[in-house]
């Protein structure tokens, strides 16, 4: 992928997690704010396909984000080649949608499965 | 006071980088005067005490863009930079520009900064011949409001020695090589403006800047170069949502 690209991708998912993360700081102060339990919260969560969609964008889009400032710091900072650079970014999006994903499936699967 | 109190006084302490990129400071005292540039310092050291001191220097008012140097830590403009500005205390620390290599003391090597005006597209390509007319620019156009904003760069390298980006990038292009796209960009009468957007959209384009500001911070014609490379963002997202550029 071009330098052009992974910017403009970069700026696209932190445009689109803007909304996700208003939403995700004001559901943290209303539980919190209404003494919510983890019992109450996984009840609210469990099954509901509505928070499966919301945290498992979220997911992806940090995942995606996050991994190519990282490349970029790679490149900068540890004088990483372009490609080294683009391996280790890579490998590091796909552990964080995989460890983000395993928190997604553990709060909204039926019964708390994983 | 004492006479040699006030001698003392009126002595500035000054370390002068000597050698290549391997080398050390060596300590001189200048007599201090009114008005006195840090250019005028070394100029002293140069005829006064080491003639061997490497430096570079031509109009020493402003325009020619030579007499850059590191004073006190600071990429500076030395032929406008006074001495009681930057020196308070009576001590200068003087070295070579950063972010290119040392040739001797306080000379530097500009190839890498002028091969990026290169890079960049920095050349002006238009359509015209000497038998059409003389273009005719509004001066309040906001394309031409935009390059006027740019377009008194002289090529000192001050922005290019104070970026961190080019000092962790090597392939980054740099603020005054972007500037200077980005006037052309802005200039109605140029045609290679989809092959600059191409130049300054690759690895080490416009797209590497963090917008850190070093560069505005320190440039001596008060220029906004991270303002261009940021309008530079803008028209190359645009070109890539049109398809000219990938």
């Amino acid at each position: 992928m071009t330098e052009l690209r992974l910017y403009i991708l970069q700026r696209v998912t932190a445009f689109l997690m803007i909304p996700l993360i208003l939403a995700h700081v004001f559901v943290i102060f209303y539980a919190t704010s209404n003494g919510l339990k983890a019992g109450d919260i996984l009840a609210r969560t469990q099954g509901s396909v509505g928070w499966a969609l919301f945290y498992g964008l979220f997911v992806l889009l940090a995942a995606i984000h996050g991994a190519i400032g990282v490349r970029t710091v790679l490149r900068e900072w540890a004088d990483l080649s372009r490609t080294t650079a683009s391996i280790a970014s890579g490998a590091l999006a796909a552990l964080l949608f995989a460890l983000g994903m395993r928190a997604v499936i553990a709060v909204v699967m039926p019964g708390g499965a994983l | 006071m004492s006479v040699d109190r006030d001698a003392r006084d009126s002595q500035l302490e000054v370390r002068v980088w000597r050698g290549g990129d391997e080398g050390r400071y060596q300590p001189f005292e200048v007599p201090r005067r009114d008005n006195q540039t840090v250019l005028d310092v070394v100029t002293w050291i140069q005829r006064h005490i080491d003639p061997t001191v490497s430096y570079r220097f031509a109009c020493r008012v402003g325009m020619c863009g030579s007499c850059a140097m590191t004073v006190n830590g600071r990429p500076r403009w030395t032929c406008r930079t006074h001495v009681s500005k930057v020196a308070g205390d009576g001590k200068l620390e003087i070295a070579p520009l950063a972010n290119m290599p040392v040739i001797k003391d306080l000379t530097v090597d500009m190839t890498p900064f002028f091969e990026k005006w290169q890079q960049a597209d920095g050349v002006f390509t238009g359509s015209a011949t000497r038998h059409d007319d003389v273009a005719r620019i509004k001066p309040d156009m906001p394309a031409r409001q935009a390059a006027d904003a740019g377009i008194e760069c002289i090529n000192c390298g001050v922005c290019f020695a104070a970026c961190d980006t080019v000092r962790w990038n090597s392939d980054y292009l740099g603020p005054a090589a972007l500037n200077r796209a980005w006037t052309l960009a802005n200039d109605t009468r140029d045609t290679a403006n989809s092959e600059r957007l191409a130049a300054i959209s690759r690895d080490g384009g416009c797209h590497a800047c963090h917008s850190h500001q070093s560069c505005e911070q320190h440039c001596p014609q008060a220029l906004n170069p991270t303002a261009a490379i940021a309008g530079l963002k803008r028209l190359s997202m645009k070109a890539f949502i049109r398809g000219e550029i990938g």
